[in-house]
C-alpha cells in the first residue's frame, strides 16, 4: 500500500464519500426509528427499500423527472408499508415473520417489474442522477464543508430529516402520541385515541422514507437498477435503529458509523491494499454485527415493542 | 383414548393423535394459500400482457412433464426440504433465523475442502469425513447467531441475514483465492472432487442422488427429535420463555442448541449439493435458496411431513419456473413473487378465517 497517499485530504474525501453512503441507511432508519417508537417492528425494511428503488427508477426513466421518481418510491415504500400494517396490526400475526415475507416480496416484486418493463437487454438502462450541489459559503467550512456541504440535494434532505423527526419526535403532541403507543398503547386507547391508526401512520411513515432510501441508491449513487441493489441496507438500517436508541440522531451516528464501514472499503480499493476486494466487502457487515452485539444489551425496547394491541377481552 | 385401561393416564404428549378435521383444515388453507398467491402471479402476468395459462401450462410441463423433470424437481426439493427442516427446529423455538444461505455456503466450503485436501484417503472414509465437516461448517455458522441471541441479546434476523453476505462474499474469496482451481483458467470455482466421491445416481439419467434419500432421512430424524426430550425443551421455550425459566430450562442454552443443529443440517444440504451434484465449489451455490427453505417450513406449518409436502411444490416450482423462462419468456422472479405472497396469506390466514367463520 502507499502510505504516502493516506493524506489528510483523503481522509476528508473518506468521511464525504461516508456521508453520501449513509445517506440511503438514514432515511430507512429514521423511518423506522418512527415506527418501532409506535411499537411495530419493519422486519419488511429490505423489502420496501428494493421496491422504493425500482419504483424510484422506473418513474425516473419513464418521465425524466427525478422528483416525480422520488415521490412514486415515496409512495411504494407506503403501500408496501400499509401491507405490513394489515399484517401485524390488524392481523396481528408474529411481526418478524411478515417482516421476512415483506422482504421476500419485495425482492421477488422488484425483479420481476424490472424485467417487465425492460425486458433482457444487452446494455442495462440508465438514467441521469441528483447532481452534486456545494451549499454556498457552507460548503467552504473547511473539513465539514466537504463532508456535510459538498453533496447532492438528498443528502441534504436527510439531514433536515433529522432535525425535522426530533421535533415532532419530542416537541409535538403527535410525537408524544407516537411514543406513548409504543409504551403503553392500553393508557393511549383510554385518552380516546386510535392506537391502529396511530401505528398504521407511524408505519407509513416508515415506509415512506425507506422507499425514499431505496431509491436513493438508483437517483443518487448509481444510475442503475439491478437485483438486490440494497445489499442488505434494510437489515443494516434496523440494526442502526437500536443503536441509535431510537433517537434521530442516534441515527445519524449510527449510518455515518456503517456508511464510513462501506466508504473505507472503496477508499482502500482506490489505494490498492494488499486485500482480496471480497475481504472488504464483507466490512460493513461485519461492523454491523459488531455493533448490534455492543449496544444490544443495554437497548431499552419500547415498551410495547413487535406486541399486537387488543383491548382485554378482546380476541 | 387408550387411558381407561392403564390406572396412571400418561402425560398428553405421549400419543399424539390425529384431529383429522383440523388437519384437513389446515391442508385445505395451505392449498387456498397457494393457489390465492398464484392467481396474483397470474393477475401479474395479465397486466404485462402475458397470457397466464401459457405461462402456467410450461410451468406445469416443465416441473412434471416426463421423469426427466420430476427427478429434477425431486433434486431441487432436496436441498429445500433439507433447510425447511433445520428452519422449523428454530422456528419451533421461536428463533428467527434466516441465515440458511450463509450455513450451506459454510457447510459447502468446509466439505469442499476436506475433500480436496484429505484425497488420499480411501472414498466413503472421506465422503462421511466430508459430511461431517459440512454439518460443523454450518453448525458454526448458525451457532454464532445463537450465541450473540443467548449471551448479548442481539436479534438474530439482523445477525444472520448480515453473516449470509459474509458467507457469500468469503465464498467469493476462496474460490478466487485459496481454493481457486489452479488448472481452472482463473474461473472463480474450486477444483473438482475426486468421481468416486461423487453420490450414486437414484435414476440413471438424471442428476437426482443420494442427496435425496439424506433428506428424507432428516425428516424422519426431525419426527423422532421432536418426540424426544430435547425436541420438547425446545417447544417450552418456544412458547413461553418465561414459563422455561421458571421451570428451570437454559433458553440461552437453547437459542445456542436450536442455531447450531440447524446449521449443521443446513451444512449436510451444501454437502448434498456439492457430492451430489457440482462436484466443485461455485459462486452460485445457495442463491435464493435460503429464502424458498424458509417459505417451504412455513407452508408446510413447520410439520416434517406437511414440509415434505411443500418441498416438493416448491422444488416443481423452481424447475418449472425455470423452464417457464425458457419457453414462454416469463420471469423466473414471478415464483419469488408467488413465495412471498404465500407467506403472507399463510400469516394472514388465520385472520381473513375468523373473520369468515364470524359472519
Amino acid at each position: 500500500m502507499n502510505v504516502e497517499l493516506i493524506t489528510f485530504s483523503l481522509v476528508v474525501g473518506w468521511l464525504a464519500a461516508s456521508m453520501r453512503l449513509a445517506t440511503p441507511i438514514l432515511f430507512a432508519a429514521l423511518g423506522e426509528v418512527f415506527t418501532e417508537r409506535a411499537g411495530i417492528l419493519n422486519l419488511g425494511l429490505e423489502g420496501i427499500m428494493l421496491v422504493g428503488a425500482l419504483v424510484g427508477f422506473v418513474v425516473t426513466y419513464a418521465t425524466g423527472s427525478l422528483w416525480f421518481g422520488l415521490a412514486a418510491a415515496a409512495l411504494a415504500g407506503m403501500l408496501m408499508a400499509l401491507l405490513m400494517g394489515f399484517m401485524s396490526i390488524t392481523a396481528k400475526v408474529n411481526q418478524v415473520v411478515a417482516g421476512i415475507g415483506i422482504t421476500i416480496l419485495g425482492s421477488g416484486l422488484s425483479t420481476l417489474l424490472f424485467r417487465m418493463f425492460f425486458g433482457l437487454r444487452s446494455t442495462p438502462p440508465q438514467i441521469a442522477m441528483f447532481p452534486t450541489r456545494p451549499i454556498p459559503l457552507l460548503s467552504q467550512i473547511p473539513v465539514l464543508g466537504r463532508v456535510f456541504f459538498s453533496h447532492n440535494v438528498l443528502v441534504y434532505l436527510a439531514l433536515i430529516l433529522v432535525a425535522v423527526s426530533w421535533v415532532i419526535l419530542y416537541r409535538t403532541r403527535f410525537g408524544l402520541a407516537i411514543r406513548a403507543v409504543g409504551e403503553r398503547p392500553d393508557a393511549v386507547d383510554t385518552r380516546g385515541l386510535n392506537v391502529a391508526v396511530l401505528r398504521y401512520v407511524a408505519l407509513m411513515i416508515g415506509g415512506a422514507l425507506a422507499g425514499i432510501g431505496g431509491a436513493y441508491l438508483p437517483l443518487a449513487n448509481l444510475g442503475l437498477f439491478w437485483t438486490g441493489m440494497t445489499a442488505g441496507r434494510g437489515f443494516i438500517a434496523i440494526a442502526v435503529v437500536v443503536f441509535s436508541r431510537w433517537d434521530p440522531v442516534g441515527a445519524l451516528i449510527g449510518s455515518l458509523v456503517f456508511g464510513g464501514a462501506h466508504a473505507l472499503q472503496l477508499t482502500l480499493q482506490t489505494l490498492q491494499a494488499p486485500i482480496p476486494s471480497e475481504l472488504l466487502l464483507m466490512l460493513p457487515y461485519v461492523v454491523t454485527i459488531i455493533v448490534l452485539v455492543s449496544v444490544s444489551r443495554r437497548a431499552e425496547f419500547p415498551g410495547a415493542f413487535a406486541v399486537p394491541y387488543s383491548r382485554s377481552g378482546e380476541e | 383414548m387408550t387411558t381407561t385401561t392403564k390406572p396412571i393416564p400418561k402425560p398428553e404428549r405421549a400419543k399424539p393423535r390425529i384431529d383429522w378435521r383440523k388437519l384437513g383444515g389446515r391442508v385445505f388453507q395451505a392449498v387456498l394459500s397457494v393457489v390465492l398467491a398464484m392467481l396474483i402471479g397470474a393477475l401479474l402476468l395479465l397486466v404485462s400482457g402475458t397470457n397466464p395459462l401459457t405461462a402456467y401450462r410450461s410451468l406445469f410441463y416443465g416441473a412434471f412433464g416426463t421423469v426427466d423433470r420430476f427427478a429434477e424437481t425431486l433434486v431441487k426439493a432436496t436441498p429445500l426440504l433439507i433447510i425447511a427442516v433445520s428452519v422449523s427446529i428454530c422456528f419451533r423455538a421461536q428463533v428467527w433465523n434466516i441465515g440458511a444461505e450463509g450455513q450451506l455456503i459454510l457447510g459447502a466450503i468446509t466439505s469442499t475442502w476436506v475433500a480436496l485436501t484429505f484425497s488420499s484417503l480411501p472414498a466413503p472414509l472421506l465422503l462421511v469425513l466430508s459430511l461431517i465437516a459440512g454439518a460443523i461448517g454450518g453448525a458454526v455458522w448458525g451457532g454464532i447467531a445463537g450465541i450473540l441471541k443467548a449471551k448479548m441479546q442481539a436479534n438474530e434476523v439482523i445477525t444472520t441475514s448480515m453473516l449470509n453476505y459474509i458467507a457469500v462474499y468469503l465464498l467469493g474469496f476462496l474460490v478466487r483465492g485459496p481454493l481457486m482451481d489452479p488448472n481452472g483458467f482463473n474461473f472463480p470455482q474450486s477444483a473438482l472432487i475426486k468421481e468416486s466421491l461423487e453420490l450414486p445416481r437414484l435414476i440413471p439419467g438424471t442428476r437426482l442422488n443420494l442427496a435425496f434419500v439424506l433428506a428424507l432421512l432428516l425428516v424422519a430424524g426431525a419426527m423422532v427429535f421432536w418426540r424426544s426430550t430435547i425436541g420438547f425443551r425446545t417447544e417450552i421455550v418456544g412458547a413461553s420463555r418465561r414459563v422455561a425459566k421458571q421451570i428451570g430450562l437454559s433458553v440461552g442454552g437453547t437459542f445456542v442448541l436450536v442455531t447450531a443443529l440447524s446449521g449443521a443440517l443446513v451444512g449436510m444440504a451444501g454437502w448434498g449439493e456439492i457430492f451430489g451434484l457440482h462436484f466443485r465449489l461455485i459462486e452460485e451455490i445457495a442463491r435464493g435458496l435460503g429464502n424458498l427453505g424458509i417459505v417451504v417450513a412455513l407452508l408446510g406449518e413447520l410439520h416434517p411431513l406437511g414440509m415434505l409436502v411443500s418441498s416438493l411444490l416448491f422444488g416443481a416450482l423452481v424447475v418449472g419456473g425455470n423452464a417457464m423462462e425458457r419457453n414462454a419468456g416469463v420471469p423466473f422472479a414471478l415464483v419469488d413473487v408467488i413465495q412471498g405472497a404465500i407467506i403472507l396469506l399463510i400469516l394472514a390466514r388465520t385472520y381473513f378465517f375468523k373473520k369468515a367463520s364470524a359472519s
